[in-house]
């Protein structure tokens, strides 16, 4: 077949002519990458509780600055750490903020700026349930422990007394995540705060050794195992939830009141702590405080080497930041997020500032 | 009679010639050439006999026998890249352990027997991961093993040519899926199919065994072996299909002209063929114990030693696929590296070992017939 | 000897159960196939459109597509392609035309072993050997852990196919005087051509749908790319990221990518099998 091996040289031509246009494209631009007008590409990756917030915001700033190019990969808040103490990505985020360890073992100076505020909900797949159910924190723990087995279990229903129909008298199935997370982070430090035994038995931590459950991986996994599986409860971001259609559980918080998720309750749980949040802003808000205060919230945020290697990168970074924790505000609520309180803002501008390349600020260099 | 023993020798003998040159058509084709040691064809005596025999070993006459600068470069290219096979697997092995290092000292020995998998405390022991990937394999292989055979005998012994061809490419197809498509419609078909009406009818009738009870969700070991068993079919069953073609026509003429029925007569195939088969199941068992993207998608990720096969689990390709990216802690990567090189050194054995196991069956494929 | 007529029966019995039971194996197999194809199909089909296969991702409710998934999949087997197969072609060359020392039987013993180690095995070592001191995902690192899995099916595919050639052919061209390169290169391998690309191809259709080995090396992203040092979208890490999401809108994308995938594998498949059934 003469012809057919023609055709075969054909396209073996075409096929190195290819690779090594895509070779020389490479390499040009190792060579330019301050040049004017070319693009600058950032790569993010890290928790997945405020992914659906990054998206439209990368998708908004990207229409706004078309030669920014910013990419974030939702691999979880542990993956977050992990690659940014790695160097391999230009950012990570992470709900829970970085461990001194961590810290140390950095290669270089990490600061955390905060860029939203989200709750962690408790959502659950119950058939014939109308009305939200109410969970007292120690009702919680105990389930996620595996001491309370059954969706008819008598501490569910005191909780619940009144106003919601009967309890399925089925098993209850937990769902946790199977990557290092943020969200489990947030979860297990409120769970530690309210029951000395889950303190003692599994502690917190982006990765604690659940005791009952399946494994979902990321917001998006957990949100799926309970959206797909029936009498599953599991603990996501509000925002999941919510753009799942799935029901979202008051919990009492500890001025005794069942309160509900939401940018209200979750500012008032901020709210309390703003004056004594610490100069690196990392800081816990769960079960905090006030009347009003949605127990398990938690500031989201995005990791940055304070000393960047390259400047046209460290540039596109500061500015993506400083326009999120400003304009980017906007796209929050709509996702269920709430914005920064005023003072916060105010100090995540300083991290913001503080970043530098080659020992001069960034921001300041406009 | 005659006639119709003529035709069956010569359908079988078609077969052979079939599957012998035939063996690269399928998405199997790498497991039949693991299969036959030697190629079917008579090899022809290796170039570098040509003139070099006789004469003292030399490093420039090894590279090139002719004594052609040519060859001499030719053959030192080949031989840097056959090199490069042995360079990466050895470097795979190099990087593991090095990379292991640290969890290696710590825990030793005590990692394979721990049961915590806590990276909260830096506590790390495989044994739920090990028993999440050998109990999914299993009952992979519990499933799979009945039905490849089932499908290899059809197709060897029982089917028309005209209808084994086309049902062998299409259960081959089987292999051809990729692991990742095998997960999505494990999480939307299988899964939901599985909790619906599968387990709850387990559950009610061997629910008094443990292995049977605890809560139906549909994601778990069940589920994760029932999706190994469908991707394991089509390797079984092709590797069996080749050993069953390799026993010869002989052994199936002795049995019918003792008036065995057809059954009888695959028994004495089957029993020819054992060590081959034996293979062929190993070989599907290294398939199973690796396999990684469906596996996570479906058996729930949880890293416990649960006696019921209804509870989520964990194997040790999925913990690396989920945790690689994301162990902060040195010891934490560590360890799940050292699971990396433990899953390396299982398959690498099981699949030596399967190897072996075929080819004392279809290593003298035209030659006598072994005693049953 | 007579047998007695109850034992001959129960014999005709068996004979008759175990064989529909052999058959029954062989439909159910292929009903699974079926089943399987058959939803994808159904599920892709509903979910396929021009713009979903030309666009990138967007957030959740804004549509996007699996454009650069596509074009980011194809870059990663070519790359793949580039590394595997000369390396494995040339080894395998190696093994049939030089192949008889113990030092070739080793390596054929740890090929045939390479190919049964998990591919995420392959993905851990890409990872540590070049993502790692790289200080960057890419589609490089993605592009050589597939070759990783390409080359030793390669090799031995290569292997068993110049074996097959006729040591007539050889004899004759040394008989004329040619080197044995020039014997290897201009007899051998046109001969045993459509075998090797054969094995090609089934090493392509086999590594485009791994997803476990790039997940640590080519990660994934959000647009159409063009750099080898940069991160990279692939079809079936794009798969896995919309199958475990909670969204509807992002399972009918997973079919739809599925449908493509499927697709493009069974072409091969097919082609494979079309093609070498007009030469054996």
């Amino acid at each position: 077949m003469p012809s057919a091996n023609k055709i075969t040289s054909h396209v073996i031509t075409l096929l190195l002519a290819f690779i090594l246009s895509l070779a020389a494209g490479c390499s040009g631009e190792h060579g330019g990458t301050t040049g004017a007008g070319r693009q600058v590409r950032l790569q993010g990756a890290g928790a997945t509780f405020p992914n659906p917030l990054y998206q439209k915001w990368l998708s908004e700033y990207g229409k706004l600055n078309p030669n920014i190019r910013i990419d974030y990969q939702s691999i979880g808040s542990g993956g977050g750490i992990k690659q940014i103490k790695e160097q391999t990505v230009d950012f990570g985020a992470s709900d829970s903020p970085m461990k001194d360890e961590d810290l140390r073992s950095a290669p270089g100076e990490i600061i955390h700026i905060p860029t939203v505020l989200g709750a962690v909900v408790i959502t659950y797949n119950l058939q014939g349930i109308q009305q939200p159910l109410r969970f007292s924190p120690e009702v919680i723990a105990d389930i996620f422990l595996g001491k309370i087995k059954r969706w008819d279990d008598a501490r569910i229903k005191a909780d619940n007394a009144g106003g919601v129909a009967a309890l399925p008298a089925t098993d209850i199935t937990v769902v946790h995540r199977s990557d290092g997370s943020g969200t489990s982070a947030v979860f297990t430090d409120y769970l530690s705060k309210v029951s000395p035994e889950w303190k003692e038995k599994v502690g917190s931590g982006t990765s604690p050794n659940w005791p009952v459950g399946l494994g979902g991986k990321g917001n998006e996994g957990v949100t799926g195992q309970v959206k797909q599986t029936p009498n599953t409860i599991g603990y996501v971001e509000l925002a999941y939830a919510v753009q799942n259609k799935l029901p979202v559980a008051l919990i009492k918080n500890s001025s005794g009141n069942f309160v509900e998720p939401g940018l209200d309750s979750v500012t008032a749980a901020a709210a309390e702590s703003v004056a004594t949040t610490p100069e690196d802003l990392r800081v816990s808000i769960t079960n905090a405080a006030g009347a009003t205060a949605y127990p398990i919230s938690s500031y989201t945020y995005v990791l940055a080497y304070k000393e960047q290697r390259d400047a046209a990168r460290g540039k596109a970074l500061v500015d993506f930041l400083w326009w999120g924790i400003h304009d980017g505000e906007k796209y929050a609520r709509d996702l269920q997020y709430a914005p920064l309180p005023q003072e916060i803002v105010r100090r995540a501008e300083d991290r913001i500032n503080a970043i530098t390349q080659g020992g001069k600020p960034l921001r300041a260099a406009q | 009679m005659k006639g119709k023993r003529d035709k069956r020798k010569s359908k079988i003998e078609k077969n052979k010639i079939r599957f012998s040159t035939r063996f690269s058509l399928s998405p199997l084709h790498l497991l039949r050439l693991m299969a036959q040691v030697q190629p079917t064809l008579p090899a022809p005596s290796p170039a570098s006999g040509y003139g070099a025999r006789a004469r003292p070993w030399s490093f420039r006459r090894a590279l090139a026998p002719t004594g052609n600068t040519g060859d001499a470069i030719f053959r030192g290219v080949l031989f840097f890249c056959a090199l490069l096979l042995l360079l990466i697997v050895t470097s795979m092995i190099v990087a593991m352990a090095a990379n292991s290092r640290l969890s290696l000292t710590e825990f030793g020995f005590r990692f394979l027997i721990g049961r915590e998998w806590n990276p909260i405390k830096g506590e790390f022991g495989a044994l739920p991961f090990i028993y999440g990937t050998v109990v999914s394999s299993l009952i992979a292989l519990l499933i799979a093993v009945p039905l490849s055979l089932g499908v290899a005998i059809f197709l060897v012994e029982q089917a028309p040519r005209q209808l084994a061809r086309p049902i062998a490419f299409l259960v081959e197809l089987l292999a051809a899926i990729p692991s990742v498509v095998y997960g999505l419609w494990g999480i939307f078909v299988l899964a939901p199919f599985l909790r619906a009406h599968v387990e709850p009818q387990l559950a009610r009738s061997f629910g008094w065994l443990p292995l049977f009870q605890g809560t139906i969700t549909g994601i778990g070991l069940f589920t994760g072996g029932i999706i190994l068993a469908i991707m394991i079919t089509p390797i079984i069953s092709a590797v069996v299909r080749d050993v069953l073609s390799a026993v010869p026509v002989s052994q199936r003429e002795a049995a019918l002209a003792l008036g065995a029925t057809k059954w009888e007569t695959t028994r004495v195939v089957l029993a020819n063929a054992a060590s081959g088969i034996a293979g062929a199941i190993i070989l599907g068992l290294g398939r199973a114990i690796g396999e990684t993207m469906a596996v996570t998608m479906v058996i729930g990720n949880r890293p416990e030693i649960s006696a019921s096969l209804f509870e989520p689990s964990y194997t040790i390709a999925s913990v690396i696929a989920n945790e690689f990216t994301e162990a902060t802690g040195d010891l934490y990567l560590s360890a799940l590296v050292e699971l990396g090189l433990i899953l390396f050194l299982v398959t690498f054995i099981v699949n030596g070992v399967a190897k072996l196991l075929v080819w004392s069956v279809t290593r003298g494929t035209s030659g006598t017939a072994r005693a049953t | 000897m007579k047998p007695s007529s109850a034992r001959h029966a129960k014999r005709l019995l068996t004979n008759a159960v175990m064989t529909t039971l052999a058959a029954a194996c062989a439909i159910v197999a292929v009903t699974v196939l079926l089943l399987i194809l058959g939803y994808i199909a159904y599920r892709g089909v509903t979910a396929i459109n021009f713009q979903f296969l030309i666009d990138t991702p967007k957030p959740v409710g804004e549509g996007g597509g699996i454009g650069n998934a596509i074009t980011g999949s194809f870059v990663l087997l070519l790359l793949a392609c580039l590394f595997g197969l000369p390396i494995g072609i040339a080894a395998g060359v190696y093994l049939a035309e030089y192949g008889n020392n113990w030092f070739a039987s080793a390596v054929r013993f740890v090929t045939d072993t390479l190919t049964g180690v998990p591919s995420i095995i392959v993905g851990v070592f890409v990872y540590t050997i070049i993502v790692l001191p790289q200080k960057h995902f890419s589609t490089l690192a993605g592009g050589i852990a597939l070759g990783l899995i390409m080359i030793p099916i390669v090799t031995r595919t290569t292997e068993e196919m110049i074996r097959l050639v006729p040591t007539s052919l050889r004899e004759g061209a040394l008989a004329l005087g040619a080197p044995q390169w020039r014997v290897t290169t201009g007899v051998v391998l046109p001969a045993a051509r459509a075998g090797i690309a054969t094995g090609a191809m089934l090493a392509i259709a086999r590594v485009s749908g791994e997803t476990a080995p790039l997940l640590f090396t080519a990660f994934g992203s959000r647009f159409f790319n063009w750099y080898l040092d940069q991160p990279m979208a692939s079809l079936t890490v794009q798969i896995y990221n919309y199958a475990i999401s909670p969204y509807d809108e992002w399972h009918a994308q997973a079919w739809a990518a599925t449908l493509i995938l499927m697709a493009l594998i069974l072409l091969i498949n097919i082609a494979v099998r079309f093609f070498t059934r007009q030469r054996f």
